[in-house]
């Protein structure tokens, strides 16, 4: 399908026809974070701005989820019952998300959702009911470097449609036949504009200063690069808090809990954190990544090089660069892959 | 600055070198904005790397805990108070650290920075005289650095280092001019609803990453009470009790042993204000037991001591 164009004061089209099926989010400032808000008018759309502070990962994998709710009288003639969690009533869309975090969800797809015995019926539930409208960046982030992992600021994978700033008016793409639908009869861009878009990308794509290379790592045996010299020094100033993996739109690691008050009860899980001692300790007291250093390594490695053996080469990674800006000892993952991946050259 | 960055390298190298030291704890040059990153230098080339600026905002006595060797740290006056507080917790022996004391500049808060450019990206902020020069792709301003320096500076009581081996460049102003019993002074206005409603409101975003738990100093325990789990003391969800939970129970733990380093409120990445509660615990302890953490090696505690007649606070 061609490329459609709307005047940015006459978007509200798009979302009238979104409105009725749709519950719409998007990005809106609250003080001095982005954050993800309901929206319902074009005119709350934010149009400059780097990226949310939070990644859109909780849409689909809440921080807190409640998996079922159980009770466990013995009185009662019913004995132990579980009773399971309502699925999302409504569709959502999600307005302006930013190519890499639309990435982040096709990678994670393949983790929740990897084939039909290990579906991971929260995750999928929400994941289907949602449609993803994104925005291309046009002014990447210093800390930026999607265009290193198999991504890039105009980036498609996972989105339903794309939505390009052109100034006074947007470009639409449609992607997925949703997306398409849902554009079929607005009207087209012409020849200009259309190249106006295309200019935007690779200056995005150009502006983009960090571009750690990866090659070595992947030819590189994984016991090697497991036992590198790296690991001693990188992660002494690490402090083990949980921002780096809270923060990433692809770290998706949780931890299962029953909470109950007498006979009843919720079972919910948590997102966790491979930085924490607790994230591995086994009930016989035994740490198999007791260490500082066995917790940076297993975060690093699980990105760079776990993940791609076991997912068909997709990387644990979508350059958005929130890790290493938010982290509070500047561990700065772009020089961590540089590590790894120049050692890898030296041997 | 750029004097007092040289001169505490060239110590470090000195240090490294005759071997008085196995390693010198201090900060290198960062990778982002307004971020220097603690470093640990073990010969004296590495020690070249090391570096001085209103932007170290990590507290690095918790770098001294369970590290064996001697080692050299750079600390201003509230790291250095924090050290004094590890050797009375018999944490770190005062035998295997060299303080190369300095005195605090004022350190910047990232975030008030980052207000000032709300649709901006910062690419590079450093100190030229009086200003921070903020730089974005296309832009250049200057902010005061007196406008924008972490609010437990502006309160605070001791710039510079009040126990060190050595003092490295010039002793400076002592405070940072605020009055720090006022911090806490709000919560005594309050009725009770109002202080849960403040309470509350201060710690809605946070995300149980536990940064701030992590970066102090103070937080050395080998399992945390949130991290035990027979019993299980606090749940592990985002439900607002635990939330709370942990946050009160963490303050209290640090009441008395708190020298306001501000390096929890520059860790959290959703800018809670930690201080709220640390700083009345702490002028509570000011009030009752005429105590102030960290100032010397001699007096006890007033929480690690009992007292007949301590006093009886409502």
């Amino acid at each position: 399908m061609s490329d459609k164009v709307l005047q940015k004061n006459d978007l509200d089209r798009l979302l009238d026809r979104l409105r009725s099926e749709y519950q719409m989010y998007a990005p809106a400032r609250q003080g001095p974070s982005v954050v993800w808000k309901k929206a319902d008018q074009a005119k709350e759309l934010l149009w400059e701005f780097s990226n949310t502070d939070m990644s859109p990962k909780s849409f689909f994998f809440p921080q807190t989820e409640c998996l079922m709710h159980f009770k466990n009288d013995t009185r009662d003639s019913q004995g132990m019952v579980m009773q399971e969690e309502q699925a999302l009533e409504q569709k959502q869309a999600l307005l302006g998300i930013r190519p890499c975090d639309a990435k982040a969800f096709v990678v994670l797809d393949r983790v929740f959702c990897r084939d039909e015995t290990s579906c991971d019926p929260y995750w999928q539930d929400k994941r289907e009911k949602t449609l993803l409208i994104g925005l291309a960046c046009k002014d990447p982030c210093p800390t930026c470097f999607c265009t290193a992992v198999h991504c890039g600021p105009h980036n498609r994978e996972g989105l339903d449609m794309l939505m390009i700033d052109l100034g006074e008016q947007v470009l639409l793409k449609g992607i997925t036949p949703k997306g398409e639908e849902i554009l079929s009869d607005f009207p087209e861009a012409d020849k200009e504009q259309t190249e106006q878009a295309r200019e935007q990308k690779e200056q995005a794509e150009r502006s983009i200063a960090s571009s750690p290379a990866m090659d070595n790592i992947e030819s590189r045996k994984v016991l090697e690069l497991y036992e590198s010299g790296m690991w001693d020094r990188m992660p002494e100033t690490c402090i083990n808090c949980g921002i780096c993996t809270f923060y990433c739109p692809v770290c998706h690691c949780f931890d299962i809990q029953d909470e109950n008050q007498g006979d009843y009860g919720q079972r919910i899980r948590n997102w966790d954190t491979c930085m924490s001692w607790l994230f591995t300790q086994h009930t016989s007291g035994h740490n198999p990544r007791g260490t500082k250093k066995d917790r940076v390594r297993q975060r690093f490695m699980h990105k760079f090089k776990y993940m791609p053996i076991k997912l068909a080469g997709a990387l644990g990674c979508v350059g958005c660069g929130r890790c290493t800006q938010k982290c509070p000892v500047n561990i700065d993952v772009r020089e961590v892959i540089n590590q790894m991946n120049q050692e890898a050259a030296v041997e | 600055m750029k004097e007092m960055a040289e001169q505490i390298r060239t110590r470090a190298r000195e240090l490294l070198s005759q071997g008085r030291v196995d390693c010198v704890i201090g900060y290198r040059k960062g990778s982002v904005p307004m971020q220097e990153q603690p470093f640990i230098a073990y010969t004296p080339e590495e020690a070249d790397q090391l570096t001085w600026s209103v932007f170290c905002t990590s507290n690095l006595a918790n770098f001294l805990i369970k590290r064996p060797g001697k080692k050299a740290v750079v600390a201003q006056g509230c790291i250095s108070r924090s050290i004094v507080g590890l050797i009375k917790e018999n944490q770190v022996n005062r035998e295997d650290v060299y303080i190369l004391g300095v005195h605090s500049p004022g350190m910047v808060d990232a975030g008030k920075v980052r207000d000032r450019f709300p649709d901006r990206v910062l690419h590079q902020v450093y100190l030229e005289g009086e200003d921070l020069v903020v730089k974005g792709r296309d832009f250049t301003e200057r902010v005061p650095h007196k406008e924008v320096k972490r609010n437990n500076c502006y309160t605070c009581t001791h710039r510079n280092a009040v126990i060190y081996d050595e003092f490295i460049g010039e002793k400076g102003q002592e405070t940072g001019g605020g009055n720090i019993d006022k911090v806490a002074a709000p919560w005594d206005r309050l009725e009770p609803g109002q202080r849960w409603e403040k309470f509350t409101s201060n710690f809605k975003d946070c995300i149980r990453c536990y940064a701030c738990r992590n970066v102090c100093p103070l937080c050395y325990c080998d399992v945390c009470f949130v991290d035990e789990h027979n019993p299980q003391w606090c749940g592990k969800g985002q439900e607002e009790t635990d939330i709370y939970t942990f946050h009160i129970l963490r303050a209290f733990h640090c009441a008395g042993r708190c020298t306001d380093c501000g390096a929890c409120e520059s860790a959290c990445p959703v800018g809670i204000k930690m201080r709220a509660l640390t700083s009345k615990l702490e002028f509570d302890v000011r009030q009752n037991y005429d105590y102030s953490p960290g100032l010397d090696m001699e007096s006890i505690p007033p929480l690690s001591n009992y007292k007949k007649d301590d006093p009886e606070i409502n």
